[in-house]
């Protein structure tokens, strides 16, 4: 790895080397290096471009690692993953892409993420996404990430994206069966030029699942977002959708959260709310001796934390 | 020493203060006065959120009439705000650290939280969102004001929303600011305990000052006043 590599690494994994246990490194389009554990099995797919990954039933408190870098200009490239996670587990999967792009053709990484998780499972999936480079080429990241969580299966899934990604379109299912649980928290901040769409779609299919869907963004000078969350409730289940937007200069957000009850004791609430910071806010902070400006990053940086 | 002179202040041709004068050097000064007298406007005047229309501020001397409010913090006044700002994602520990213009330990903050009667540990990573009630943020902005350790700290009505917290407490904090600190405590308050501590007393009335001295000076005339009662008792 060169020294444009290793930052897009620490930016998206906080490592500085190659991670340790199970891992699959993803480098300009081809598999740079991988590593399976005892209980964690990485397979290059044959077919296509992408990894499948197998996690044993009962496997507790491993993590696997799988970052994607891009240096050169103009890559695109379309990668499949699949997790299958048995039963009784509780795992952290770390994902993530960074681009630096330093010359003037678009570089572009599509990743499909697919996690089956079978039952009584619980995982944390962190990904995060980030971008560099002062060439005129833009950053493109379109993440699909697939979800099926079978009965009790337990699934937290944060994602952010703070800075760099001149265009990305973000798109999540989930399907979750009985007793079933996702959380979901979404970072975004755009700036510049760029653009930014989300899309969630979750059907609440089993007896008392649930589903707590929350995105906080920050758009910036004359960015633009559109957030789509649409929560369907087919059993007796609750589902909570959030969007919360900070607008800034000449950015502009759309939210467009829906939810549909399609059971008499589904419980659904959707919240959206844009606005720009509160003046009251800022006023506080000066009086405790910070300047406008940096009363505008302290509430952002809260804000995204 | 905060000095004010011939501070006016208009809102189209209204005037909500009218030519106040005043210094403050003492230990405790109140400002006491019916609803809508300009007592939070005049707070918000020393503090920089409102320029005030015309008239000239003073703090130990310097004209600071036309500093920003983040220049008069740096200067040395804290203001605590009669409804306390929420913020989604900072925690009470950023807002210790940030008036406290360093970075504190846990123990620290937590010192400043237990000082207002709260239990550190249960608080110390909160966020200053929804989550807490209009009580406790009114106590984590006492004691934000308490980690700034200025030379004047301006508290427009402290007492609010604080009810089960007796007042005894809320005093003793503002004791102990003073014995730390040794900086200037203006008070913005209707409550009749906590203007028994003042060193001076300021009534305002229609934003005028109608009358402006000791304890002994002011305390019966308000006492008369505020219970709307003619027949105190005399002796």
């Amino acid at each position: 790895m060169d020294a444009i590599q290793k930052n897009l690494l620490e930016q998206i994994t906080g490592l500085h080397e190659v991670p340790q246990g199970a891992y699959s490194l993803r480098i300009n389009g081809s598999l740079h290096g991988k590593n399976s554990s005892e209980n964690i099995e990485i397979v290059k797919k044959e077919d296509k471009p992408g990894i499948d990954i197998y996690i044993k039933a009962g496997t507790k408190n491993e993590s696997v690692h799988i970052p994607v870098l891009l240096s050169s200009t103009g890559l695109k490239e379309l990668v499949y993953n699949d997790f299958h996670i048995g039963e009784d587990c509780d795992v952290t999967i770390v994902a993530g892409c960074g681009i630096h792009n330093g010359g003037d053709a678009d570089s572009e990484h599509s990743g499909i993420h697919s996690f089956f998780v079978a039952k009584n499972s619980k995982l944390k999936y962190v990904e995060k996404h980030y971008g560099s480079g002062s060439g005129s080429g833009k950053r493109v990241m379109n993440p699909t990430t697939v979800i099926e969580l079978h009965e009790n299966a337990y699934m937290e899934m944060e994602t952010a994206q703070i800075k760099g990604v001149d265009d990305t379109i973000r798109t999540t299912k989930a399907t979750l069966a009985a007793g079933a649980t996702l959380k979901v928290g979404e970072k975004l901040m755009t700036h510049g030029s760029q653009y930014a769409e989300t899309r969630f779609e979750v059907d609440l299919n089993g007896e008392n699942s649930g589903a707590h869907v929350v995105s906080r963004s920050v758009a910036k000078e004359n960015s633009k977002q559109l957030f789509i969350s649409r929560v369907n409730g087919n059993n007796a289940c609750s589902g909570h959708t959030e969007c919360d937007a900070i607008i800034m200069d000449n950015a502009s957000v759309s939210a467009v959260p829906e939810i549909m009850a399609n059971h008499t004791d589904a419980q659904l609430i959707h919240e959206a709310a844009i606005g720009k910071i509160a003046g009251e806010q800022l006023i506080k902070l000066m009086t405790l001796g910070l300047t406008e400006s940096q009363a505008e990053e302290q509430i952002i940086n809260g804000f995204l934390v | 020493m905060l000095k004010l002179e011939n501070i006016t202040y208009k809102v189209e041709n209204k005037l909500i203060l009218d030519n106040i004068s005043l210094s403050i050097d003492e230990r405790f000064v109140a400002i006491t006065g019916p609803n809508g007298s300009g007592k939070s406007t005049l707070a918000k005047i020393i503090a920089g959120i409102i320029p005030a229309t015309s008239g000239k501020i003073y703090l130990d001397g310097e004209d600071i009439t036309n500093l920003s409010i983040t220049e008069r913090a740096n200067k040395g006044i804290s203001f605590a705000f009669q409804q306390p700002v929420r913020f989604k994602g900072i925690t009470v520990m950023d807002l210790i650290s940030l008036a406290s213009g360093k970075k504190l330990t846990v123990a620290e903050a937590c010192e400043y939280l237990s000082e207002v009667g709260l239990c550190a540990r249960d608080y110390i990573k909160r966020e200053v969102d929804g989550s807490l009630s209009g009580g406790e943020l009114k106590r984590i902005e006492i004691a934000m004001i308490n980690a700034r350790g200025t030379k004047l700290s301006v508290f427009d009505e402290p007492e609010a929303g604080i009810d089960l917290w007796s007042f005894q407490n809320l005093i003793k904090v503002f004791e102990k600011m003073y014995e730390k600190n040794r900086g200037s405590i203006l008070i913005i308050s209707h409550q009749e305990r906590i203007l028994d501590i003042a060193d001076k007393i300021l009534v305002l009335k229609a934003g005028k000052i109608d009358k402006i001295g000791t304890k002994a000076e002011i305390m019966p005339a308000l006492l008369g006043i505020d219970s709307g009662c003619r027949y105190v008792k005399e002796g």
